[in-house]
């Protein structure tokens, strides 16, 4: 009976729990797409599959979570070339490091619908602390968020041996992102 | 003899010599499996593509300024008239190829920046099925080009060798005119 009564609670915490983390999310509305310069010429680019999960309270900002995993293969460089090449070991190996993880440790509020997210990115098994704004607009029980940030590609070895050559591609890449839920039910 | 002037003759050997190296980079680069060395050979075909083009324009004004020598009076109607649409055609394909080149570009979806400072406006958006038909278009226009070339040698070559007259040397300074009084 105790047990019952056990298994019965952790399963409504964790309902509750996943209900907390549960806002749903209108794919056909997100989008993550990144600006990378080959030549100093901007190209752009994006990833066709991703999830994401986000809680967000905009009565208690600081209590909101994030976690986004980004499917690597599901990229799209801007050149059908490219999306071959990026796979390889030298830049995500995605044989080994099928994808990309942020998860928030931490959201502030810094202004009216401002927020500043911190967390951790991790691609190809290197973890980096990241920090970025993140604007917030709600509009008829949806909200999207929007932000973007310099993502040092060298950092996280995307590109090595003759790839991280900078002059060539450069080392900084602008991530942006648009993520659209449709709130708490 | 009448030659082209200094700027011309200038002109004429710079642009033909640059369209040379440009055009085996082009052939040369596309085959290239993707590597820093291949972005950076395209991003220099794309240069030199632009600084083609802007020549072409300066060297049009030029001509407008100062009428070439006329050809010599011995050379047949039909071969004035030959020789004069060949080089309408060259003057047209040497300003098309750079913007088959820009607009393809552009439709890949790789902006041309010029030098890697100037960006020149993207005329087209990204489009896959354009940008392979503009390609096809640049080849084309290119060995249309090849042909052209080889045409308007061979013809130069045959003033000077065969009908021993200095069409050839008005515009090449280091081969000694035909006639007397150069």
């Amino acid at each position: 009976m105790k047990l019952k009564t056990a298994v019965a609670l952790a399963a409504v915490l964790s309902m509750l729990g996943a209900s907390a983390m549960a806002d749903s999310v209108d794919y056909t509305r997100s989008q993550i797409s990144f600006v990378s310069r080959q030549m100093n010429v901007p190209v752009d680019g994006r990833f066709g599959k991703f999830t994401a999960q986000v809680a967000y309270d905009p009565k208690k900002p600081a209590a909101s979570k994030a976690q986004i995993e980004v499917d690597l293969g599901s990229v799209d460089t801007g050149s059908s070339e490219a999306d071959v090449e990026v796979g390889k070991k030298s830049w995500f190996n995605i044989a080994s490091f099928p994808s990309a993880k942020f998860v928030s440790s931490s959201v502030k509020s810094v202004a009216r619908d401002k927020l500043e997210v911190k967390g951790n990115l991790s691609i190809k098994g290197i973890s980096r602390e990241v920090t970025f704004p993140v604007s917030v607009r709600t509009a008829g029980g949806s909200s999207t968020f929007e932000g973007a940030f310099p993502l040092l590609r060298l950092q996280y070895k995307i590109g090595e041996g003759i790839w991280s050559d900078s002059e060539t591609v450069a080392d900084e890449v602008q991530v942006r992102f648009r993520i659209v839920t449709t709130g708490n039910k | 003899m009448q030659r082209y002037t200094r700027v011309a003759i200038g002109l004429h050997w710079m642009i033909a010599l640059t369209i040379f190296g440009t055009f085996a980079l082009g052939v040369y680069m596309h085959e290239l499996p993707l590597s820093p060395t291949k972005l950076k050979l395209y991003s220099y075909h794309k240069w030199i593509g632009v600084t083609i083009f802007a020549l072409v324009l300066f060297r049009l004004l030029w001509r407008l300024g100062h009428r070439p020598p006329s050809p010599p009076p011995s050379m047949p109607a039909w071969q004035q008239r030959a020789a004069a649409v060949t080089h309408v055609v060259l003057y047209a394909l040497t300003l098309a190829i750079p913007i088959s080149g820009w607009l393809m570009s552009s439709a890949s979806g790789f902006q041309v920046v010029y030098l890697g400072i100037l960006p020149i406006p993207d005329l087209l958006a990204k489009d896959k099925v354009l940008a392979d038909q503009l390609k096809d278009a640049h080849e084309f226009l290119n060995i249309s080009m090849l042909a052209l070339v080889v045409l308007h040698s061979a013809a130069a070559l045959k003033h000077h060798l065969l009908d021993r007259d200095d069409v050839l040397a008005r515009m090449f300074p280091l081969v000694k005119p035909r006639s007397k009084n150069a």
